[in-house]
Parts: structure tokens; C-alpha cells; sequence
């Protein structure tokens, strides 16, 4: 077990030592004009020492598993597919110490061999690596090694390299989510899917099963995501909107400077907070105020849901706003002002249109951020799978079937599995389009104020 | 009403007596004392951070968008109070307009900047009323045959001289009696300030102006009476020849040939 991680300490090692010796070199080198620090050369003796080796040490482990396991695996050729993975499984477990009846003792301790000498071939490999890279690096520094521009050059590979695994995990989960949509789309027609009215995918493990149908029609999903994300922007707009004018234009910065922190901690509560507050404080006050007024209001309805949704994203919409507004030039205002304008006036006639495109991009934002959530809708909303446009009604939502379809035991390959992809890709593009549509507003109408 | 008296010594359009401006502790002007007299072009000058900014900004309350600003001392317009509390400061900025030091269009269109003012006071409550009203205008500030195809285009669109003109067409097309100018100039290039101060001496058969400037050639060539700031303090207020010419006080000479400033 050291033996797999002694190859890491010895790069970290190497590498400072190298750092501090390639540091010494180039200080005792004639002084003349550097092209760079010093720091720079013991960088660049660093990045030699540690860089190579480090390559060496993630190829090699991730690769030695899978030659071990052909190996050991060659004493079996009659083994294939998952008869050779469970035999491959136990030998490894025995090797482990884990017992299991039934094992080949010949191949655990060829494995435990191999595995011992993979890892003293790897610290002997990394080791050598790393001395020699030391030397290459140590040879080249000289007074002309233009070191600092080397030293940037792999800065900006590292960056490149960092924006291109965050691009890369992106690319791969949405191809993910493609490929299970298609396997979907092979068991249940996309017509059924984009046009069904009816949602219901549990599959009959019986023939005579209560609500066995099995029917994968989306549109009262998404008619219910669109109902709470409808209640929660008329919550959420109106409110937002509002406070953000007070705060831009009317608030004491000392006010401001309080008020303005204590709503943006409404973003920073959980939302399994936000949802059990709806589920077990206002859905029950909903059903009470219900039966008061001669309403019927299902315990988990629409309403509760998209209410306590709206609370959530209040500061979506008001902190961009307060700082697209914030952003409108000083003298526009005192433009107004100088013809007589009152402070509403200069408000609703100047800055709220200057600032439309910023507003728009926070709506944009805070309806993305309502789409997509979960928890709140888990609780509060229910699983029925509605199609109404009663908010008094329980109905469920894209992101809660996805969430119920998954939980618990299922076959990977079933219906009910692949149908949570197909959801998920579709909400996908939905909110990409929206996100799509909020830059273009913001570019269009984005006003110039010079 | 008209008697012989009146006629030859006409009554200042703005007065000023004991002005004192306060931005929280610190004081900004001092004790300034000051008669506008109508239909003249009146030019405050000084160095930078002499008041002269904080003094025009006084006139038409805009100090009040300051925190912390404090205004003492008395003015009056044609006789009303404009310095009170209870002053209607909604109302004292129509008669009082102002164009700015950079030239501030609002981001609509060069009709909709114009018809701004004359909307919120529903001067013009017709359509055609208000079409008449924004040729006016803009004919009045110069700019109506730059304009003339393009009214529907933004205001911010325009050169930087034009946009300054527009600024001033839609300043006057709420008929205020007097205009204030913060260096209306100093974003301008020579060729469009040469056209902003013709206008200025074209509109003060109408109206009364005071200009603030950096720039003594331009006080010399549109003002008829120039008053010189310095530290807070009214130093000289007399006609704009003798100031350059003749000026009484040492440190009035100074500033205007260069010695500091």
C-alpha cells in the first residue's frame, strides 16, 4: 500500500529540492540581464522534475489493472463476459482478504505477485523519470533559457487544460444522456413521448396490476413544470423586481448594505429546507384556508409548491436587477431630474427601460433555476401526473419524475430508467433554448449609454 | 405695469444672497452673493474644485440628489423663494433647465428625448401638438436639419456635438425661463463647440443663461457678464470685458493670464 503512493511523495520531494536547486544554479551563474527571475528557473527546473514523472505514475496506474487482470484471466480462456468479471471479482476479494468459497489459490497469489511487482516497477520508473527529467531541465539552465516566457507558456497550458475538462465533463454528459434517449426512443415511439397525454411508467410486473398501463406521454410532466414555474415568476417577478427598485433607487446605502446581503441569503438556503417548509407548514395552511373559503386544495398542490418556489428565487431576479439598474449612468438620472421628473417618473420612464435587458437576463435566470428544481417540487407538489391547469391541484414535474424514476432497484436497461434520460435531455434543451433566448435579449436590446 | 423705472434698471431673474453650500462638514462655497439679470449669458470661471459647479447645481436644486449636501443663504427667482423646503422642486425644474457637462441622451429615440419633458408635464397634449412642439426645438437648437430624417433613430446614435444640442432642445422644449450649462463644451470637439456657443448667443434672446467653463476664451466670447470663483468664494462678478480687461482683483488677473488654474 506505501508503495503506491511513495512514487507521489518522491515527485513532491524531487520537485521542491529541484526548485530550489535549479534557483541556486542560475544565481550562480555570471549575473547579467535575465530573461527572468530567479524564482522563474527554479520553476522551470520544477516543472521538468515533477511533470514527466506525473504522467508516467497516471498512465501507468491506470493502466496496470487492466493488464493484471488479462493475466491472471489467461489461465482461464474458457471464461468470457460476466462469468470471467465474477471470477476476476473473488480472486480479487481473496487477494484482499475478503473470503470467498471456490477460489483458484493459484491465481491469488499470482495476482498479489503481480500487483507487488506492478508497484515497485512503477516507483522504480517514476523515480528514474524524475531524476532524469531533473538533470534535462538542470542541463538547459543557463543566463540565456528564456525561463520566465517557458514558465508562463505551461501556466497557460494548465488553464487551457482545466477549461477543457470543465468543457469535456459537459460534452460527455449530455452524449450520455443522447445515447439512453435513443435507446428510449427504440422501446417507446417519440411520438408517444412528446404527444402522450398520459403519464405512467410503471411497468406491469403482473397482468393484473392496478395502474399497470406503462405509458410514457410527457406533456403532463411538462405541463405541470410549466404550471409551478408560471406561479412561482408571479411570485418571484413582481416581488424581485420591486424590492430591486427600492434598493437601487430609493434605499440609503446604509440600508442597502443590509438589506441587500440578508435577500441574497434566501438563495443560500437549502431547497430540502425550503421544501419541507412547504410541504409541512403551507400546503397544510392551503388546505385549511381551502375548506374555509369552499375551495378544494389537494395537501400537495401546485400552488404551495410554486409559492414557496418564488420565495426561492426572489433574489435571482432582484440582485441582477438592483445591479443592472445600479449600473445605469448617474447622468441619465440627472437628466430626468433637470426636466422636472420625480423620482418614480425617472424610474419607470428612464432607468427601468435602460436597464430591460439586464431584468430580462435576471426573469431568464430565476426560470431556469425554477425548471430545474427538485426538492421543493418533491415534497410539496406530488407524483400524480395531472393535466391540469388548476393550481389548487397536486401535479408533478420533469424533475420529480426523473428523480422517482431512479430511486430504488430498476434494471438499467428498463423503460422506466431510460425514460428519466429521455426527460432529462428534453429539460435539458429546454433550458439551454431558454438560456439561448436570454443572450440574445440582453445583446439586441442591450442600450449603449455613451 | 411697464414704468420708465423697471424698463431702464430691469429686476434680476436670479438672485442670490449669503449662499453658502455644505457637502456634510466641509464647506463648498462661501457667503456667495449674486444678481443673474435676464436675457444674458453669465459665465462662472475659476480653477477646478472652486465651486462653480456646486454654485450652478444650486440654482435648480440638484444638489439634492447629494447625500449629506446643505445649502444656507437665500435665492429667489423672479422674487419666489427656490431655496426652501417646501419649495416644489418639480416645478421650479421646468422653469429652470440644465444641460450637462457630458451630454446625457436618454438611450430612446432623438423624438422621444425631446418629447420627454413636454410628456411629463403634459405641455403638449396632443399628437400634433407635441410633433410642432419637438420640430421647435430642435429648429431652436440647431439641430433639426441634421435630425430632421432620422427622429426616430436613438439619441445616442448622434455625434457628441449633436447629442449636446439635442440636449439643449430637449432642455427648451419645456419652456424653462432660464438654462444652466456645466461645461456643456468640455466633451466637444473645436468644430462642435464653435456651433454649441453660436448657440448659446442665439438663445439669449430668449432665455437666461449661466455657463459654467474651464475654458476663458469661450467666457470672453458668449458671456456678457462673468463671474470668477476661487476656493469656494465669489472673488469678482462684472461685465465679462472689464473681468478680462481690467479685472480689479489681483487674483482675477492671475487666473485669466494662466498664472495658476
Amino acid at each position: 500500500m506505501l508503495l503506491s503512493y511513495l512514487p507521489l511523495l518522491i515527485i513532491a520531494l524531487f520537485g521542491v529540492g529541484a526548485f530550489y536547486a535549479s534557483r541556486a544554479r542560475i544565481s550562480a551563474a555570471p549575473q547579467r540581464a535575465l530573461p527572468g527571475l530567479p524564482g522563474h528557473y527554479g520553476w522551470y527546473g520544477t516543472l521538468w522534475t515533477v511533470v514527466p514523472a506525473a504522467l508516467v505514475y497516471a498512465v501507468w496506474t491506470i493502466i496496470d489493472d487492466q493488464v493484471i487482470r488479462n493475466i491472471v484471466l489467461s489461465d482461464f480462456p474458457e471464461l468470457s463476459g460476466a462469468a470471467a468479471t465474477l471470477l476476476y471479482v473473488s480472486i480479487e476479494n481473496a487477494a484482499a482478504g475478503v473470503m470467498t468459497d471456490d477460489v483458484p489459490m493459484a491465481s491469488v497469489e499470482l495476482l498479489l505477485n503481480l500487483e507487488n511487482l506492478s508497484a515497485a516497477a512503477r516507483f522504480a520508473l517514476v523515480t528514474a523519470v524524475s531524476v532524469l527529467g531533473f538533470f534535462w531541465g538542470w542541463r538547459r539552465i543557463r543566463p540565456e533559457l528564456t525561463a520566465r516566457d517557458r514558465v508562463e507558456t505551461a501556466l497557460l497550458v494548465a488553464l487551457f487544460i482545466a477549461s477543457i475538462i470543465a468543457i469535456l465533463t459537459t460534452v460527455g454528459i449530455v452524449l450520455s444522456l443522447v445515447v439512453e434517449t435513443f435507446r428510449f426512443f427504440q422501446l417507446v415511439s417519440p411520438f408517444e413521448f412528446f404527444f402522450g397525454l398520459e403519464w405512467s411508467p410503471q411497468i406491469a410486473l403482473r397482468e393484473d396490476q392496478v395502474a399497470a398501463s406503462g405509458a410514457f406521454g410527457a406533456v403532463p410532466v411538462f405541463a405541470g413544470t410549466l404550471l409551478i414555474t408560471v406561479i412561482a415568476m408571479l411570485v418571484a417577478g413582481p416581488i424581485g423586481l420591486m424590492s430591486a427598485i427600492y434598493l437601487a433607487e430609493y434605499a440609503h446605502p446604509r440600508v442597502r448594505a443590509v438589506i441587500k446581503p440578508l435577500l441574497e441569503i434566501l438563495a443560500g438556503i437549502p431547497t430540502v429546507v425550503y421544501g419541507f417548509f412547504a410541504a409541512l407548514v403551507l400546503a397544510p395552511s392551503l388546505r385549511n384556508l381551502g375548506v374555509d373559503l369552499g375551495l378544494t386544495i389537494s395537501s400537495e398542490s401546485a400552488l404551495a409548491a410554486g409559492l414557496i418556489m418564488g420565495i426561492m428565487i426572489i433574489p435571482f431576479v432582484s440582485s441582477l436587477s438592483d445591479d443592472i439598474m445600479t449600473a445605469v449612468p448617474m447622468s441619465l438620472r440627472e437628466g430626468s431630474y433637470g426636466l422636472g421628473a420625480t423620482a418614480s417618473e425617472t424610474i419607470k420612464r428612464v432607468i427601468l427601460p435602460a436597464a430591460t435587458p439586464g431584468i430580462v437576463g435576471g426573469f431568464m435566470l430565476a426560470i431556469s433555476r425554477a425548471i430545474g428544481e427538485t426538492m421543493i417540487v418533491v415534497m410539496a407538489a406530488g407524483l400524480a401526473a395531472n393535466l391540469t391547469a388548476n393550481p389548487f391541484e397536486a401535479v408533478t414535474t420533469v424533475t420529480v419524475q426523473i428523480a422517482t424514476l431512479l430511486v430504488g432497484d430498476h434494471e438499467f436497461d428498463s423503460e422506466k430508467t431510460m425514460a428519466a434520460f429521455a426527460l432529462g435531455l428534453t429539460l435539458f434543451f429546454v433550458t439551454l433554448a431558454l438560456n439561448v433566448v436570454a443572450l440574445r435579449v440582453v445583446q439586441k436590446y442591450s442600450e449603449r449609454y455613451e | 405695469m411697464v414704468n420708465a423705472s423697471t424698463a431702464s434698471s430691469p429686476q434680476p431673474k436670479l438672485v442670490a444672497r449669503e449662499v453658502s453650500v455644505f457637502y456634510g462638514e466641509k464647506q463648498a462655497v462661501f457667503d456667495v452673493d449674486l444678481d443673474i439679470m435676464p436675457r444674458e449669458v453669465t459665465a462662472f470661471i475659476g480653477p477646478s474644485g472652486c465651486g462653480k459647479s456646486t454654485l450652478l447645481r444650486c440654482f435648480n436644486r440638484m444638489n439634492d440628489l447629494i447625500e449629506n449636501c446643505r445649502i444656507t443663504g437665500s435665492m429667489l427667482l423672479d422674487g419666489g423663494d427656490i431655496a426652501g423646503s417646501d419649495v416644489d422642486v418639480v416645478q421650479l425644474r421646468t422653469r429652470i433647465g440644465m444641460v450637462f457637462q457630458k451630454p446625457n441622451p436618454f438611450p430612446k429615440s432623438v423624438y422621444d428625448n425631446v418629447a420627454y419633458g413636454p410628456r411629463l408635464h403634459g405641455v403638449a397634449p396632443t399628437r400634433s401638438e407635441l410633433d410642432e412642439l419637438v420640430e421647435t426645438s430642435l429648429r431652436r437648437a440647431g439641430i433639426w436639419d441634421e435630425v430632421k430624417d432620422r427622429i426616430d433613430q436613438p439619441g445616442t446614435s448622434l455625434s457628441g456635438g449633436q447629442q449636446q444640442r439635442l440636449c439643449i432642445a430637449r432642455a427648451i422644449a419645456i419652456r424653462p425661463d432660464v438654462l444652466l450649462m456645466d461645461e456643456p463644451c468640455s466633451a466637444l470637439d473645436p468644430i462642435a463647440t464653435a456651433t454649441i456657443e453660436e448657440l448659446i448667443d442665439e438663445l439669449k434672446s430668449e432665455y437666461t443663461i449661466i455657463i459654467v467653463t474651464h475654458n476663458m476664451q469661450q467666457a470672453a466670447r458668449v458671456s456678457q457678464k462673468t463671474a470668477f470663483l476661487n476656493l469656494g468664494r465669489l472673488i469678482e462678478f462684472d461685465e465679462t470685458q472689464k473681468i478680462f480687461t481690467n479685472p480689479s482683483e489681483p487674483s482675477t488677473q492671475d487666473y485669466i493670464t494662466g498664472r495658476f488654474g
